[in-house]
């Protein structure tokens, strides 16, 4: 949460009346029931049920996470149920999202028929275009994940990255979930770090920059493996850009973090919410009383307007 | 009567009951192999160090609700994924020190020093 460096663009938006007092006091609530909207470099949260849409954007887009399809154990035994709920509050939403980014965890298992499922139901979205990158529990075929790329994979490389464009965003798709090393955490590689160092080479300052992956890519609770070992090298790539935004998955709840022109922020699951760092024994799926349920799974979505240098990212939960 | 189709399968039956039996027989007279086992629970392997002799059979069995997958370091032994109450076993036959992790959750760190 510390401000590291100064960033000249955003300086003219540091004016609006919540200082970093009032954004870590916003930070403390963050899980139990509150809007998040970056704009212009400074959150400010709002309560639920207002219309949270900016007046009007360039790019809309919302980010799913964590859907574990096959998941059946008590916290929560309908993943079927939640996702399609997720799926309906997005077709609901005032500013329709151009296409959806699922962080992983699609699967539980990594079964044709969970696939299969979860396909199945984000056909029901209005948004036709969905982008995909996967989580650890995506790759548990007998390949290794070859069906994950068999499905997903197309036009990416290696174990899954890619990048792509949409109305002058530049979009980075990273994979931080193959090859893990014993007592590690999230591992990119060398050759996906040189891939994303080229693809970044010969874009303007001035792009604004999205970058997804499963695994957070800062480092949250290392001693839960909430971090990537090799995101200080990613994330330098990036350093001449002047809007970046750093969306993840993996840990099942909202944490945001602002380093200079960087927003980190991690998406909560559709399926089951996992306890705060260190408040439980371990990071296992918390179970919660069946009707609080849906107040802890949720959506994000996220607007960009040209000019301005922070993409809001707006989280809503499911009920 | 029975059906041509039931009898075989009475037959194939009964012909694994025999099977069953030597098997149990042939145990009692020989050495009875060192089996052991460890636990994964909340993300964690217990006892996460355990010294064993040469021919035991360790099993891992998955208490988690979430799957974990077992891994030798230097890729001696490998699981597949294991669901809550799933088991692997393996026989560790040669002596020496064997770490391991959970290739899923790689902070999930564990050692068999087999003597």
């Amino acid at each position: 949460m510390e401000q590291k460096r100064e960033n000249p663009k955003q300086a003219d938006s540091y004016d609006d009346g919540v200082d970093r007092r009032g954004f870590l006091k916003c930070m403390a609530w963050a899980g139990t029931g509150l809007v998040w909207t970056l704009s212009g470099g400074i959150p400010v949260s709002h309560a639920f049920g207002k219309n949270l849409q900016p007046k009007s954007t360039d790019l809309t887009f919302v980010q799913i996470s964590d859907s574990h399809m096959g998941f059946n154990k008590p916290a929560n035994t309908d993943v079927i149920g939640t996702l399609e709920t997720a799926i309906d509050q997005i077709n609901g939403l005032a500013t329709p999202p151009e296409f959806l980014l699922h962080t992983g965890d699609i699967s539980h298992l990594s079964r044709p028929e969970e696939f299969d499922n979860v396909d199945q139901i984000l056909k029901s979205a209005k948004a036709k275009e969905v982008f995909y990158v996967p989580g650890e529990h995506d790759l548990l075929d007998e390949g290794n994940g070859k069906s994950y790329l068999a499905r997903y994979g197309r036009n990416t490389k290696g174990a899954g990255w890619y990048s792509f464009d949409k109305k002058g965003v530049h979009f980075i798709g990273l994979v931080n979930v193959v090859n893990l090393k014993a007592g590690g955490l999230g591992t990119l590689g060398g050759e996906q770090l040189k891939w994303m160092e080229d693809d970044v080479r010969n874009l303007k300052h001035s792009t604004p920059v999205v970058v997804f992956a499963h695994i957070p890519l800062w480092s949250i609770y290392p001693e839960w493996g909430w971090g990537t070992d090799d995101s200080a090298q990613a994330l330098g790539y990036l350093n001449k850009f002047g809007s970046v935004t750093v969306l993840n998955g993996h840990i099942h709840q909202i944490m945001q973090k602002i380093e200079g022109s960087v927003t980190f922020h991690t998406a909560r699951s559709t399926a089951f919410p996992q306890p705060e760092p260190g408040k439980a024994p371990s990071p296992g799926p918390m179970k919660v009383p069946a009707d609080q349920l849906k107040s802890v799974l949720g959506i994000t979505d996220v607007n960009y307007v040209k000019g301005k240098h922070t993409l809001a990212v707006v989280d809503s939960t499911l009920g | 009567m029975t059906k041509p189709k039931q009898r075989k399968l009475y037959y194939a039956l009964a012909l694994m009951g025999v099977a069953l039996l030597g098997a149990l027989c042939s145990g009692g007279y020989a050495q009875q192999p060192a089996s052991t086992e460890i636990k994964i629970d909340n993300f964690s392997f217990t006892p996460a160090t355990i010294s064993v002799t040469a021919g035991t059979t360790i099993t891992w069995i998955n208490r988690d609700d979430i799957p974990h997958k077992v891994m030798g370091s230097n890729d001696e032994f490998k699981s597949k994924v294991l669901d809550t109450d799933e088991k692997f076993s393996y026989t560790f036959s040669k002596a020496g020190t064997y770490s391991y992790f959970c290739s899923l959750h790689p902070k999930m760190t564990g050692q068999i020093v087999v003597r």
